[in-house]
């Protein structure tokens, strides 16, 4: 059994790899589908009684050839239409004449930007990229979203449907579009990351697998676009986030922030490789988004201890952060980070500005700005409105590591 | 491949009288200069400007008979206002040119492949 778990490893190692060629060849993501499932159940009969061969993703390429020629030759005889059964005997004979050059060209770029194309939906994207390029199953994808296994299955085959209809082109997009288009790649892989990453209790195992595979694919993205500083970028940002995470909880199950985890829990390794990350984003021409937080993100980490924590630099970060990409959400953190660096009251001003410029009526549904309000507050010495903000973070909270976190805090005020 | 761009946009008519006049006429030539340009890419098929809802007629199963009425008004803040199609080699070239339509700018333009049989 461990043989055939170490089997499949090696195939799911390879799998995006395969079907990225299958597909450039067939432009047929469904064939290409098969003809690998065919391939993957042919390898692991084969291989534990011939040994693995010494290029693993050849050998499935060449065997998912042949089963397409093997369907479509079939399909032919079936229909009885000779131009079908001409279509076939001439992918028989590029078959035959390829079979010496089993070199496996990788197409996982264009994969990857087909997957996570703008004509698509956001969720749409999400799930063919993890079940193209990443080794998860479609089961697995779906505990992972909480989601019933035939509703993925739908979006997946929707999305499919969508690509061969509308001919949702299988390329890397031209330098007119390159980046707008990249942007939508990044914000897949950060989305799975983020998915996995999120704090709630429910399918732990399932979730820590879509971590890794956002990890990997940002690792994949880094190496296919290495100019692309924002591809370094996010790689760096999510192993620095990942590197956190099992320091990330208490004991009792209750959120922990950045400043106060235990450091020793801290993985020294992945953080050494988000650094290093952070650095090839860094010698890139251009400063995005992505390497900002991963600077903020880096930061924190680098700092020998939580009380040595840079507040300074970090609220400045933010304050670019702020200026390539405002959101509700980077306010609130610089508004923390302002209150750290230069005092609670400062950052509750810097909070009070956010107030006309989203709508109240939105703002008062917001919970990381109550949740980050009632943190100043609570430093400012005024306990009776940070318990007011804690109550109200706490009304809004929906995932229960916050919930206990939140609780604790509101419990040290009360007396 | 052809693919239809459907263009929706508000209805003139909520435009004030004088302000609609030069509007339409503005609009009315840079869609000439983007249809042109259609043109010299070889991608133009043909289109089609609709007119204003009001002149609308409508059929209707009613059971075993069918219903001819004026209409529909339906209050929508946007109608199909006209279509262009296109044929294009692919859907990133089709939206390249959908991208340009002047009337991206003032309301929704709905790209849709044809329909293709099943392989």
């Amino acid at each position: 059994m461990a043989e055939r778990d170490a089997l499949e490893a090696v195939v799911r190692g390879e799998a995006g790899l395969v079907l990225a060629a299958l597909i450039a060849r067939f432009g047929d993501f469904d064939l290409a589908e098969d003809a690998l499932q065919d391939a993957v159940q042919a390898a692991l009969e084969r291989w534990p009684k011939d040994g693995v061969p010494a290029r693993p993703a050849a050998w499935l390429t060449v065997a998912a050839r042949r089963r397409v020629v093997d369907r479509l030759r079939h399909a032919a005889m079936r229909a009885d239409k000779a131009d079908a059964l001409r279509t076939s005997e001439e992918l028989r004979r590029a078959e035959q004449a390829s079979a010496e050059d089993d070199d496996v060209p990788d197409e996982r770029l264009r994969l990857l930007f087909t997957c996570c194309h703008p004509a698509l939906a956001p969720e749409a994207r999400v799930a063919l990229t993890l079940r193209t390029l990443g080794g998860l199953s479609t089961e697995a994808v779906a505990r992972a979203f909480l989601l019933p296994v035939t509703t993925l299955a739908k979006r997946l085959e929707r999305a499919k449907g969508k690509i061969r209809d509308a001919r949702i082109p299988y390329r890397v997009p031209p330098a007119a579009e390159w980046a707008e288009r990249l942007g939508s790649v990044l914000a897949v892989v950060y989305l799975i990351f983020n998915e996995g990453y999120s704090a709630t209790e429910a399918e732990p195992a399932a979730r820590r697998a879509l971590c890794e595979e956002a990890i990997r694919l940002a690792r994949l993205l880094a190496a296919l676009a290495p100019r692309e500083g924002e591809a370094h970028a996010l790689l760096a940002l999510l192993l620095l986030h990942d590197a956190r995470r099992d320091a990330r909880f208490a004991a009792d199950g209750g959120f922990v922030p950045l400043d106060e985890q235990d450091r020793k829990r801290w993985r020294r390794e992945e953080i050494g490789a988000g650094v290093t990350a952070l650095r090839a984003a860094a010698a890139c021409a251009e400063r995005g988004p992505y390497q900002v937080q991963a600077a903020i993100a880096a930061a924190h980490v680098l700092a020998p201890s939580g009380a040595a924590t840079p507040w300074g630099t970090i609220a400045a970060l933010y304050g670019e952060l702020e200026a390539l990409a405002p959101s509700p959400v980077v306010r609130v953190n610089r508004a923390v980070a302002v209150g750290r660096a230069r005092g609670p009251e400062a950052g509750l001003a810097l909070l009070a500005e956010l107030e006309p410029v989203d709508g109240a009526a939105r703002l008062a549904d917001y919970q990381p700005y109550h949740a980050a309000r009632a943190d100043l507050l609570r430093r400012a010495g005024r306990a009776a409105e940070a318990a007011h903000a804690y109550r109200a973070a706490l009304a809004l909270c929906r995932g229960a590591p916050e919930r206990r976190f939140l609780a604790g805090r509101l419990a040290q005020l009360e007396p | 491949m052809q693919y239809a761009l459907l263009f929706y946009n508000p209805p003139l008519s909520q435009l004030p009288e004088p302000q609609r006049v030069s509007v339409v006429a503005e609009m009315l030539e840079e869609m000439r200069v983007w249809l042109g340009e259609l043109e010299r890419a070889g991608v133009f098929r043909s289109t089609l400007r609709l007119a204003p809802t009001e002149s609308a007629t409508s059929l209707r199963r009613d059971g075993a008979e069918l219903i001819v009425s004026d209409g529909p008004f339906a209050e929508t803040k946007e109608i199909l206002g006209g279509l262009a199609i296109l044929d294009c080699a692919d859907l990133d070239q089709a939206l390249a040119f959908a991208k340009r339509c002047p009337l991206a700018k003032i309301g929704t333009v709905e790209v849709r492949p044809e329909f293709a049989a099943a392989r």
